[in-house]
């Protein structure tokens, strides 16, 4: 009897067992050892980067479901692209439930990590720097994962991206957390996205800290149901280094949270000191487009409870001497543009002052603009339904050791 | 399959003994290779006589070309399809012909003319059970073997204008950027409107609707610019840019039967581009190639800024000329 229960518990064993472990070292052959295990990983394997520096020369990629990349700390393991040659990002995902952990990506010439149709994806504790700080010429998106479902990011690092430091597109159910986006023109965006929660997150020193987007033309649009609450969204001061054609080149210098045509975004609990055009921004979609099924307003934004420290003091926008002067030396925490679709576009809780510029249309020029005091409803005290916002609370799993 | 034995002939003349010694037993493609596995060499395979090295095909092996081809930093590219025993390809309208199951396409890169021709990469691409699969092969410097290189490799060559280029040999992953509709690797380059009808009528039996659509490049002279520049971007950009391809998020559709033109870029803002699209505000803007994103990245080599993202090291002044013209003359809107 002994015996058979002995055979039987290695039998149960052999389940896990079969999962292997390719450990890659650094050196000569690096990128060649690491592409291939990229490649040759079966599901459930984990591919383990030693600590040292990697010098990639090409874009790596992963089409493997189940694959864990793992480096020894986002301090430790640096996958260094100075020397990059080609491909559009540092390393792309194709694959469903792959886990990327604990490494860093230093100067990658176009995106960072970019993971597109890749469902249920973990990125934690992954850092991506570009090292000579804020520079047009650096990569758009340190962290980019685009048309995927369950997306969950805790405890990145991006910074001197020239678009984005954290960007999620075109996504359903993603959790940002616990991330640090600092110095790049928008610090974490929001795209076309829906089931978004933002939480916890610091955006600092970036042109813009906390973008909530939605724009025409795309194969996924409707962007809403977004939360972003206790993030601390300070001292976004960064003159905007983007290169003009991006919609976030139109970003204004020191524009704390930034929602634009979305449909149910609430705002409660951040920290929001030390942006210089605006603590919180609420406006319309404000270019031509030719889109029957595009909605350019905001719709159900909620500013509910947060705390303003000075924002709104030196803004970037035209005529600002007299809104400063008719302000009494620094705006009011809220901007809206003052373009609503109805009258549950924008509510702010109350005591919190806003400004709106008085436009009326999507297209609208700052001409037009007729700056008065923010008058519109409180919130409506509705509560949100968080656990069918964010990624599924089960991913949370995987990040223990 | 005339065109095959003609090759074959011609081939057996060139090198005398040693094919003729081999002519009463010919060779035949190794189909367990191309069932399962991934040979380490491509020799495995037979798809050549000897080691290939002539790239002269065995009698199963039928060689094609595209009207209009997809540029690879002006590499020669020899194009062979091999169909499974017994089966047939067949067309689907003007699109992808279908290949059955246990065939493959297999492409040779090459730079340099005459006896300077040097093999640099062929790539196979097999229909197995389960789909197709993508495996690249590097030749040596000697020019005896080619060998399976599952992460790719640069390889310094010249090029057709002389210079000297890292050019890349893309991993066993970014033949799949390419190559991937809906999450699925297929072939790209053998869809009816860009095969002549002749190749067609002779290896299909039949001209199927819509062939032979594409101009000829060498002759585009002859077509319209439009239809020069949106053959160039079908075949070279359309891959990707389409509903469903690593570039569907762009929202950006180049292929040929697209006919929106917000779709194919005009007046279309960028929506990922990032450093990409340069000053300028609009993919295409009509009249105005020098303020189009699209051209802009055409003409760049630059990682991050360069399109095609992959195998391209050099920009193809042909191309970004067609394309420049396409866009010169298009009426303001």
């Amino acid at each position: 009897m002994i015996r058979i229960a002995f055979f039987a518990a290695t039998l149960l064993g052999a389940g896990p067992l079969l999962a292997e472990t390719h450990s890659i070292e650094p050196g000569e052959g690096a990128q060649e050892a690491l592409q291939e295990a990229l490649i040759l990983a079966e599901p459930g394997d984990e591919i383990v980067l030693a600590a040292g520096r990697y010098r990639i020369t090409d874009g790596l990629s992963l089409d493997v479901d189940g694959v864990i990349l793992r480096g020894a700390g986002m301090d430790a393991t640096i996958l260094d692209y100075t020397g990059q040659q080609g491909a559009g990002e540092g390393l792309l995902v194709t694959s469903d439930n792959v886990t990327l952990r604990d490494f860093a990506m230093e100067n990658p010439k176009g995106d960072g990590v970019k993971s597109k149709g890749a469902n249920d994806i973990v990125y934690h504790r992954v850092r991506v720097t570009w090292t000579r700080g804020p520079n047009p010429d650096n990569g758009a998106y340190g962290i980019y994962p685009v048309e995927s479902t369950n997306v969950l990011i805790d405890g990145v690092q991006v910074s001197g991206a020239s678009d984005a430091g954290i960007y999620v597109g075109q996504s359903d159910r993603i959790t940002v957390r616990n991330s640090i986006a600092e110095a790049n023109v928008a610090g974490i965006e929001i795209e076309n996205s829906r089931r978004a929660r933002v939480e916890n997150n610091l955006a600092t020193r970036n042109t813009g800290g906390i973008l909530v987007f939605d724009l025409p033309n795309l194969p996924r649009m409707g962007g809403g149901d977004v939360i972003v609450r206790r993030n601390l969204v300070v001292a976004n001061d960064t003159a905007n280094f983007a290169p003009p054609g991006n919609i976030v080149a139109s970003v204004r210098r020191g524009t704390g949270v930034l929602v634009m045509a979305n449909d149910n975004v609430f705002i409660e609990g951040n920290v929001i000191d030390g942006n210089p055009t605006s603590g919180v921004m609420v406006i319309a979609y404000p270019l031509a487009y030719e889109d029957a099924d595009y909605n350019p307003y905001p719709r159900g934004v909620v500013v509910g409870e947060n705390v303003f420290g000075r924002n709104g003091y030196e803004p970037q926008i035209e005529s600002a001497e007299t809104l400063l002067a008719a302000f009494g030396g620094s705006l009011p925490p809220v901007m809206w543009d003052g373009i609503a679709a109805d009258e549950n576009s924008l509510r702010v809780a109350p005591r919190i002052g806003g400004w709106t510029m008085g436009l009326t249309a999507p297209g609208q020029q700052v001409t037009d603009a007729q700056p008065a005091p923010l008058s519109v409803g409180e919130p409506d005290g509705r509560a949100w339904d968080d656990r069918a916002i964010g990624a599924p609370a089960e991913m949370d799993a995987r990040l223990g050791r | 399959m005339k065109h095959a034995t003609a090759f074959l002939a011609a081939a057996s003349l060139a090198l005398a003994g040693a094919v003729i010694a081999r002519a009463s037993t010919p060779t035949m493609v190794n189909d367990a290779a191309v069932i399962a596995g991934m040979p380490r060499s491509l020799s495995e395979f037979r798809f050549f006589e000897g080691n290939g090295a002539a790239q002269i095909p065995v009698g199963q092996v039928v060689a094609y070309r595209l009207n209009t081809p997809l540029f690879s930093d002006g590499a020669e590219k020899l194009r062979f399809v091999y169909v499974a025993p017994g089966k047939q390809m067949t067309a689907d309208g003007e699109g992808l012909l279908a290949f059955p199951v246990g065939s493959a396409l297999i492409k040779t890169f090459a730079f340099g003319k005459g006896n300077d021709r040097r093999l640099i990469e062929t790539r196979v691409l097999v229909h197995r059970k389960d789909g197709w699969i993508a495996l690249p092969y590097v030749w040596n410097e000697e020019q005896t073997e080619a060998t399976l290189a599952l992460a790719g490799a640069r390889v310094s060559v010249t090029s057709a204008k002389g210079e000297t280029i890292s050019y890349r040999v893309p991993n066993k992953n970014q033949c799949k950027e390419c190559h991937a509709v809906d999450g699925v690797v297929v072939p790209i380059g053998p869809k009816a409107r860009n095969l002549s009808a002749e190749w067609l009528e002779e290896n299909l039996g039949q001209v199927p609707g819509g062939a032979d659509q594409l101009p000829v490049w060498e002759s585009r002279g002859s077509a319209t610019p439009e239809a020069a520049a949106r053959a160039y971007l079908d075949v070279n950009c359309a891959h990707c840019h389409r509903p469903g391809a690593t570039a569907s998020n762009s929202g950006l559709d180049l292929r040929w039967e697209q006919d929106d033109p917000h779709a194919l870029g005009v007046m279309k803002r960028p929506v990922a581009a990032g450093r990409g699209a340069g000053t300028h505000l609009f993919d295409v803007v009509p009249g105005q190639p020098d303020q189009s994103i699209l051209l802009h990245r055409m003409l760049s080599t630059e990682p991050g800024v360069a399109m095609p993202e992959l195998g391209k090291s050099t920009v193809d002044e042909d191309g970004t000329e067609a394309v420049r013209k396409w866009i010169a003359d298009m009426p303001a809107r």
